[in-house]
């Protein structure tokens, strides 16, 4: 169909010199424009291209699979070349590493930089939420950076609780509770508030008072099994420190009341389902590297 | 009273076929609603069920009360030889358009600031991002969009067929229905109510009333088309018939869902696995191919040659890339799935027949450009025009943008990065808001008879100031998306990761702000908008314009 002035009954549009269809609607006309060339050649071009593609990669289904295209790529091979070129990367180190002991590790310092660099990004990728950001840690979620321990501060310790974790359901895992002495019934309330106070006068945030010897006979009689006579706590119960002057919920009285009353027993995941080993001993040596490792 | 008799008898007023049947559904709806309410699993179902049964109890009275006002006999379809145009219902709905946008665009801005500032998510569930972006897609693109789109499809379709529109009731139905399933997946969505298919979050019940809406819609529309009184259908009604055909389609396939029981909102979809998701993201697709680009090309297809009476450019051009976008776009679904376990050639002809649909989606931006050949100092002095045209100008990028990012290489940086937010939007903001705002601008002051809007230099600030936020959005999300895909891939020497994920968000967060800034701007643009709206309505007409209101529309 060419702008030929007779093949219809359009008129001539003066402004652009090309003749209208003919038809109208509510005063819209149309022009008799061709296509434009260089809009039909590049379609063209897009679906040479696009034929090209099918021809090199899968494309058609057909009844069984589909074409599997000549340069015999699949995504599945793709990926497992790439972890491969990843695994050969890494291999010298990795190898060095797996091979080392956590001590060794930290001894030698080209060991403890890949270490470390490999242990910054895993820890933000996967401890860092919780942990926060450089181990400052958070209400309920313990400082890595201080030398306060709950299950032990030594690289092997570390190691044991990253991989199996605490109350994380492992056969392994670290499973120690504090009990909800109020809700269970064990402790009154006034028994609470009593302990409660002599814990901070322990902690040395308050002076002795009027219920301080009754807190101290229910704390002899309830905490000191975990926390210690003195309550220096116990690494191998997971029982904090109460003397240290480093809180991992808060050291208002209401808030140990409320420890006392309720209980405690956060959770942190097992971690060798998710990392392999040599991941789990670059982050605990990268941990112990964070200024509190025994 | 007067007690002289008229000299002819009225003809005795009876009810009409769906008058009398809407009355009995919508009393049957009601009563059902009430006893799914009484009996719902939770709280959230139980006040749908009862915003149901408002909304019929108060279809029982909008019926009868027209029903006892109206004139007896049939509407006249002509007035003194002149079609007798049914524009209350498009009134309704451009009223409702502009509502829902700004409803839409400030859902947004939370959103925006949300991920800025999480203070923002105001430590509710309710308010949570989680919830309020479902609300903000669903509130731009079905509340806001849809309802310019059915508002200017039943405004076009009487204009380019010269007859009322089919249907006495039925529009009415369609409109105000149309707007009930906004509100149910709105609140829905606040209350946490999900079936968690993007773009598709209603549960089963508002999905089948949809249904019934839609097919009304699809039939109101036809029926007008089939009675007009012009010897061919003008190209925007094609679009508007391929948008509407093709979203019932997608609709009913992406939502097989089976309710847990009548009394529950939850459902379980039918398909599962990559099925569900190759079913969801060739709806997902093509809800951006036949809501947003087919329907919107109708807009302009319209809007543009009318506002700048000028010819459309090229009939030819308008068959085929009409033909093309249809048959191409089904096919591109895929390509939201590259490098899942969607199938390798599933995912080489979505990304294939992307590149393939480049072309077709220029026809529509050469013929919206083109038509403006001899009309191009109307760009100088119109804000209206000059809005439509830099819709399309926004449409040619985003067409061109879609392609690329759909290649496989290209998408392996940009897949889950901001880069995808950014070119949403320029489609989004660009395109179809653009297109939207200009016909709105073009139709108020057709429908409420006046010369023209309240203000053009306000269109003209809402021009420059949207178009401002529009820059901010988008090149803002072009530097994070290209950002975080770098930074996602670099791994160092060692063959370790670069940086950690948390690092890539922290990179990024200037550029979230900046976002922000530049949505905070595209919804002051809105308010001008409806500022100006209100104003045009609300303005006394001038005597030259109430001459013009009393004529019977041309």
């Amino acid at each position: 169909m060419s702008t030929n002035p007779n093949s219809s009954h359009g008129r001539l549009d003066t402004v652009t010199g090309v003749t209208t269809t003919g038809h109208e609607w509510d005063g819209i006309e149309e022009l008799n424009n061709p296509l434009p060339r260089w809009w039909l050649w590049v379609w063209y071009a897009c679906i040479v291209w696009s034929i090209g593609y099918w021809v090199m990669y899968p494309s058609w289904p057909l009844l069984r699979e589909a074409t599997p295209g000549v340069m015999g790529w699949n995504s599945r091979t793709a990926v497992t070349e790439q972890l491969d070129q990843l695994q050969a990367l890494r291999a010298e180190s990795t190898a060095k590493l797996a091979n080392a002991s956590l001590q060794q590790i930290e001894d030698t310092p080209a060991l403890l930089t890949l270490a470390r660099a490999q242990g910054r990004v895993a820890f933000a990728d996967n401890c860092a939420p919780c942990h926060g950001q450089g181990g400052g840690g958070a209400v309920g979620f313990p400082n890595l950076n201080d030398d306060d321990w709950l299950w032990g501060g030594s690289l092997d310790q570390i190691y044991q609780t990253i991989s199996y974790g605490v109350r994380s359901g492992d056969d392994k895992a670290h499973s120690g509770n504090m009990p909800a002495f109020g809700r269970d019934g064990i402790l009154t309330r006034p028994e609470i508030s009593a302990v409660a106070g002599y814990v901070r006068v322990l902690a040395g945030l308050d002076k002795p008072g009027p219920t301080t010897e009754k807190g101290k006979e229910v704390f002899l009689a309830n905490c000191a099994a975990c926390h210690g006579d003195e309550g220096k706590g116990n690494q191998e119960l997971g029982a904090p420190n109460l003397t240290d002057g480093i809180w991992l919920y808060g050291s208002s009285k209401a808030t140990i009341e409320y420890g006392v009353t309720n209980g405690r027993g956060n959770v942190m995941p097992a971690w060798h389902t998710r990392l392999d080993p040599t991941t789990i001993k670059v982050l605990t040596v990268y941990v112990h590297s964070l200024g509190g490792g025994r | 009273m007067s007690t002289i008799q008229d000299p002819i008898p009225a003809p005795a007023k009876s009810m009409r076929f769906g008058e009398a049947g809407l009355l009995v559904v919508f009393a049957i709806l009601a009563f059902c609603s009430i006893i799914v309410a009484a009996k719902a699993y939770s709280a959230s179902y139980a006040f749908h069920a009862y915003i149901f049964a408002a909304a019929s109890i108060a279809a029982v009275f909008a019926i009868g009360n027209r029903y006892m006002d109206r004139p007896a006999g049939p509407v006249p379809q002509e007035i003194n030889g002149k079609p007798n145009y049914n524009f209350d219902v498009v009134k309704v709905g451009t009223v409702l358009a502009v509502f829902w946008g700004i409803a839409g665009f400030a859902a947004g801005v939370t959103a925006a600031l949300q991920l800025a500032f999480p203070m923002f998510n105001f430590d509710t569930s309710w308010f949570s991002f989680g919830r309020l972006r479902p609300l903000h897609t669903s509130a731009v693109i079905f509340a806001f969009g849809g309802n310019v789109l059915i508002a200017t499809s039943f405004y076009v379709v009487q204009r380019t067929s010269r007859a009322r529109l089919a249907g006495d009731l039925a529009p009415w139905f369609v409109v105000l229905g149309y707007n009930l399933f906004i509100v149910i997946a709105a609140t829905g969505y606040l209350l946490g109510i999900t079936q968690s298919k993007e773009y598709a979050e209603p549960e089963w019940y508002a999905d089948l009333w949809l249904t019934v809406v839609w097919v009304t819609y699809f039939l109101v529309f036809l029926g007008t088309v089939l009675k007009r009184k012009e010897p061919h259908i003008y190209v925007a009604n094609w679009f508007y018939f391929a948008f509407i055909i093709t979203i019932a389609m997608l609709h009913i396939g992406n939502n097989v869902t089976i309710p847990v029981s009548v009394f529950s909102h939850k459902s379980y979809i039918y398909w599962s696995g990559v099925q569900d998701a190759m079913f969801q993201w060739w709806y997902g697709h093509n809800a951006v191919g036949f809501f947003l680009t087919a329907g919107f090309l109708a807009i302009m297809y319209y809007y543009i040659p009318k506002r700048a009476e000028r010819p459309v450019y090229s009939y030819r051009l308008s068959i085929v890339h009409f033909w093309a976008l249809i048959f191409i776009y089904i096919w591109a679904g895929p390509h939201h799935l590259h490098y899942t376990a969607l199938p390798d050639w599933a995912q080489t002809l979505g990304m294939t027949f992307s590149v393939i649909l480049w072309m077709p989606s220029w026809g529509g931006m050469i013929n919206g450009l083109m038509t403006l050949s001899g009309a191009w100092d109307k760009l100088r002095t119109d804000p209206v025009i000059r809005m439509m045209v830099v819709a399309v100008a926004f449409y040619g990028m985003s067409t061109f943008e879609g392609p690329m990012m759909a290649v496989k290489a290209v998408n392996s940086l940009s897949h889950y990065t901001e880069w995808t937010i950014g070119h949403v939007h320029s489609g989004a903001l660009g395109w179809v808001a653009y297109i939207s705002f200009g016909a709105i601008y073009c139709m108020v002051p057709w429908l409420w008879h006046k010369k023209e809007m309240y203000s053009l230099r306000a269109v003209s600030w809402h021009f420059w100031v949207s178009t401002l936020g529009i820059v901010l959005y988008i090149s803002s999300m072009w530097v994070a998306g290209i950002l975080q895909g770098l930074m996602w891939r670099a791994y160092t020497s060692l063959g370790f990761l670069e940086y950690s994920f948390i690092e890539t968000v922290e990179a990024v967060h200037p550029l979230y702000v900046i976002r922000a800034v530049g949505g905070i701007l595209f919804l002051i643009g809105g308010l001008i908008m409806a500022w100006n709206v209100w104003m045009t309505i609300r303005t006394p007409l001038t005597e030259a314009e109430r001459e013009l209101a009393l004529a019977p529309a041309e």
